[in-house]
């Protein structure tokens, strides 16, 4: 259950939906009523009432960048229902599966130590064997930063490429405050996108930005785009692990994005967030590669490796031999960037990473990753043993399954009415992400076990 | 770092972002701690005392690391363990803040973001404007907010001549204006870009001055961005908040700190004020639009760091920040009478931690590197803050006593 949602829940379990308004009031500054209205397709949309602007209005252009964001008049249509069904279902142990928070405690020997030299243990521990030295790691408060100080170094006169599905529809941020169920740092690349100019108008009838190259990742292509379809851009954003399919790329797949890159100068952007995840031998660095050194740049977090999601903690490489068109490194722009627009992960988050980074707290943090892939393990065997097209899950805390011929949206709500389980509906994520729904695997075992037999009883 | 750039090595077709490239040198401070290095390997066995990083120096009191380490250590049980919060910052917090700092000015909890600090709010707010605004900033100034402005692409390219990015209004501070500027001379600008009390210059604006600066904003249809991180150290009756000006709320975002206050520069904890009465030309909210910011571009402050805050605002908390604060005043007039003793123009020291000492017709960075050679104290350079700097050296006040009393020591050697 979203947090600020919770807040504005009473104890017998009624939802103050008048200091609720309030909250969300505040996001159109007094002059917008809201409306929760139902309509019959089954979506929830938010009416917006519009009242004559009163006071002083400075003479300061709004941004046309963040004008061109998706403010769509949907609503985090997922929390909403989420309300409602506890409306409708008071007594319903409701299980969510749907936000991609990490739910498992901090062991012990991490929140008790002292801080050091947190880059040389992040080389020495992630990149010992692929030649990345401590002066190219920038320790961060987070990918989502490191995402928006990336696009700040980039500027708004460069192109780029995602993955697709791998962003939410923009369902905007019509309710301010309101957390969205889906990974922000997947809506980070396209809004940050967005924000600092590099694309167009958002495009109602096909649901994407312009000027951006989506490539599409399906089983159809086993979850690789089809590199000789894809236009060239001067950025391409890829995630692997990925989030929502769980799909974690080949080394033969990785180093024909790398030649890709290579071959038409661009830069990649690898988000290796969910690295820690990984069972199988697929390469948990872009530069297990050789020759990504030239032409990638790897985002990576705490949050999912060791429960910073609060904490904030993460870290980019930036090799040395990336160099712009006209030979100027790219690491000297990023640490002007990091220089001028931040000032450090804090202190105490940093201690923590580097007791995670010990032997004991090393050990410590993969058990629990270890316990949320035995999580995953369970749910994927659950959709195996109903005869669903199950993906993911192996590589990653997230299970992406198949409804072939029906709408996500559908699947959602009806998973929710009848087992009480939020999941997240593929089409969240982009036009790819239609038929699929994603699962996530955080939570404790016992309401992952619970999950499962509802849903086995479900689909049965 | 690669210094040399050998033809046969790999380029990308990206082009470097042209706004890069405009910017000059390093940015100030690293650029100081480079010098101070180098002094460092040419004398080793030097004692070098730094007043020039404004950097705390202080322990953060027991009663809020306390708070952080209980939160630490909450997070490795199932009841006290949280993840992912809400971009804004924790509701206990943020209305803390709101009641600590804005109780009587009708700021309230809503109107609060905090952040990781005022530095990386600054790039955000700058983010929100986009590169089709025009800004004023103070000279001297802090160099964040020009920095920034160019990154953004909102500047032309920097003019050896004038020491100045183009496109940017620099309004000139300087004793003869008693460091306010002379508005009736300052062409309009979307945003203005106001540090009180000020860094490098020390001078905290009056009530009177700041209903002017309020005005000129509202006949300018103009934001101004003002930078209160050093609000606590003020002495007299100065205001605190742009917001005790009325009409402000129309007109300013204030930008604030816990770093000068609880010695949070490395724990990273600040704020952001945006009033719901803010509004662009088209009527739309700013705080709004600085919200997508926030969840678009951030995550949120360190969960561990927003209970330090939260201990920061308990009384006892206050108390102990007031203790530190008091300290580095103690540090502040300690400076002030050294140069004072020795003859010189000094400014500042009263309601902030630094102390801006005239040096007329000397180069600032020659006297930066004369007292750095001399007496091994590291000060910096005011024309590191913008030509309005030049011939003037920041002292500031943040160091253990000994070593402020023997950097003022080897001060009154040197010029006596």
């Amino acid at each position: 259950m979203d947090a600020i949602v919770q807040h504005y829940i009473s104890e017998n379990g009624t939802l103050d939906i008048d200091a609720w308004r309030e909250h969300l009031d505040f996001t159109f500054v007094c002059f917008w009523g809201l409306t929760i209205i139902d309509n019959s397709a089954g979506s929830t949309c938010l009416a917006i009432e519009m009242v004559p602007v009163t006071g002083h209005c400075t003479k300061v252009p709004r941004n046309v960048n963040i004008e061109k964001l998706r403010n769509g008049y949907l609503f985090p249509e997922i929390s909403v229902r989420e309300f409602k069904h506890i409306q409708k279902y008071p007594d319903a142990k409701l299980i969510s599966l749907g936000i991609g928070d990490t739910t498992e405690p901090i062991p012990e020997v991490v929140t008790s130590a002292m801080s050091e030299a947190l880059r040389k243990a992040i080389v020495e521990m992630f990149y010992r064997d692929v030649g990345v030295k401590d002066t190219e790691v920038f320790v961060s408060d987070g990918a989502q930063s490191d995402i928006s100080r990336l696009q700040l170094l980039l500027g708004s006169n460069v192109t780029m490429a995602v993955q697709d599905p791998s962003f939410p529809e923009s369902v905007g941020y019509v309710a301010m405050g309101l957390k969205f169920i889906v990974d922000d740092k997947f809506q980070a690349y396209i809004d940050s996108s967005v924000i600092i100019g590099q694309t167009s108008k958002f495009q109602e009838e096909t649901g994407k930005y312009g000027n951006i190259e989506y490539m599409k990742c399906g089983p159809e292509n086993n979850f690789f785009p089809d590199l000789s379809a894809t236009s060239r851009t001067d950025v391409i954003f890829f995630c692997s692990p990925n989030n929502p399919t769980g799909y974690a790329a080949s080394r033969e797949q990785l180093k024909k994005l790398v030649k890709f890159a290579r071959e038409n100068g661009s830069i990649i952007i690898y988000d290796s967030a969910y690295a820690a995840y990984i069972t199988d031998d697929s390469p948990r660095s872009i530069f297990e590669v050789p020759g990504a050194r030239e032409v990638a740049i790897e985002v990576s977090s705490f949050s999912k490796f060791a429960g910073f999601t609060g904490v904030r903690l993460g870290w980019t490489v930036v090799p040395e031999e990336l160099l712009f068109s006209n030979g100027f490194p790219v690491i000297k722009d990023f640490d002007r960037i990091v220089c001028t627009c931040f000032n450090g992960a804090s202190n105490i988050a940093q201690a923590g990473g580097l007791a995670c980074l010990s032997s004991e707290g090393y050990m410590a943090v993969r058990a629990v990753v270890e316990y949320y892939k035995e999580n995953a393990k369970i749910l994927v065997d659950t959709f195996t043993s109903l005869g669903l097209m199950v993906y993911g899950g192996n590589n990653a805390p997230y299970v992406w399954v198949h409804f072939p011929g029906l709408r996500s949206w559908d699947v959602f709500n009806e998973v929710l009415e009848k087992t009480h389980i939020i999941t997240v509906p593929g089409r969240g994520f982009g036009p790819g992400g239609e038929e699929y729904i994603r699962v996530g695997v955080f939570g404790g075992r016992e309401y992952i076990l619970e999950a499962s037999r509802r849903l086995k009883k479900l689909f049965d | 770092m690669i210094l040399a750039i050998f033809c046969e090595a790999f380029k990308t077709k990206v082009s470097r972002n042209a706004n890069m490239a405009k910017l000059q040198a390093g940015y100030l401070f690293p650029e100081i701690a480079r010098r101070r290095a180098t002094h460092l390997l040419k004398y080793p066995d030097a004692q070098v005392i730094s007043l020039g990083i404004g950097d705390t120096t202080e322990p953060i009191p027991e009663v809020i690391t306390s708070a952080m380490a209980k939160r630490s250590h909450a997070l490795t049980t199932l009841e006290g363990y949280s993840g992912y919060g809400a971009e804004q910052g924790e509701k206990q917090l943020r209305a803390a803040i709101a009641s600590t700092f804005y109780g009587d000015l009708g700021i309230e909890e809503g109107d609060i973001f905090v952040s990781d600090g005022a530095k990386c709010d600054i790039s955000r707010l700058q983010v929100l404007f986009g590169s089709n605004v025009t800004m004023a900033v103070q000279d001297p100034s802090y160099p964040a907010y020009v920095d920034s402005s160019v990154i953004m692409g909102q500047t032309g390219l920097f003019q050896k001549d004038f020491e100045k990015y183009g496109n940017i209004e620099y309004m000139r501070c300087t004793p003869e204006n008693g460091f306010f500027p002379d508005l009736s001379s300052v062409s309009r600008t979307d945003v203005i870009f106001f540090c009180s009390p000020n860094n490098p210059t020390g001078i905290a604006a009056t009530r009177e001055q700041l209903t002017r600066l309020v005005k000129f904003a509202k006949d300018n249809g103009s934001i101004i961005v003002y930078d209160s991180a050093y609000a606590m150290y003020m002495s007299d009756d100065s205001p605190r908040s742009i917001f005790e000006i009325p009409g402000a709320k129309e007109v300013a975002i204030e930008t604030s700190s816990f770093s000068k206050y609880a010695g949070f520069t490395g724990v990273r904890l600040g704020w952001t004020v945006v009033p719901k009465e803010l509004l662009f030309s088209d009527g739309f909210s700013v705080a709004k639009d600085f919200n997508r910011i926030v969840c678009t571009c951030f995550n949120g402050a360190s969960n561990i760091a927003q209970a330090g805050g939260l201990a920061c605002l308990s009384p006892e908390g206050l108390k102990g920040m007031r203790d530190v604060i008091g300290f580095y005043k103690e540090n502040t007039e300690i400076i002030m009478d050294t140069f004072n003793s020795l003859g010189f123009n000094v400014y500042g020291g009263k309601n902030a931690p630094y102390v801006w000492v005239h040096f007329p017709g000397r180069s600032s960075w020659d006297v930066f590197a004369e007292i750095l050679e001399k007496t091994h104290v590291v000060t910096t350079p005011g024309s590191g803050f913008g030509p309005g700097g030049e011939g003037f050296i920041r002292v500031s006040a943040f160091g253990h006593r000994g070593n402020v009393l023997e950097a003022s020591k080897r001060i009154k050697q040197l010029y006596k």
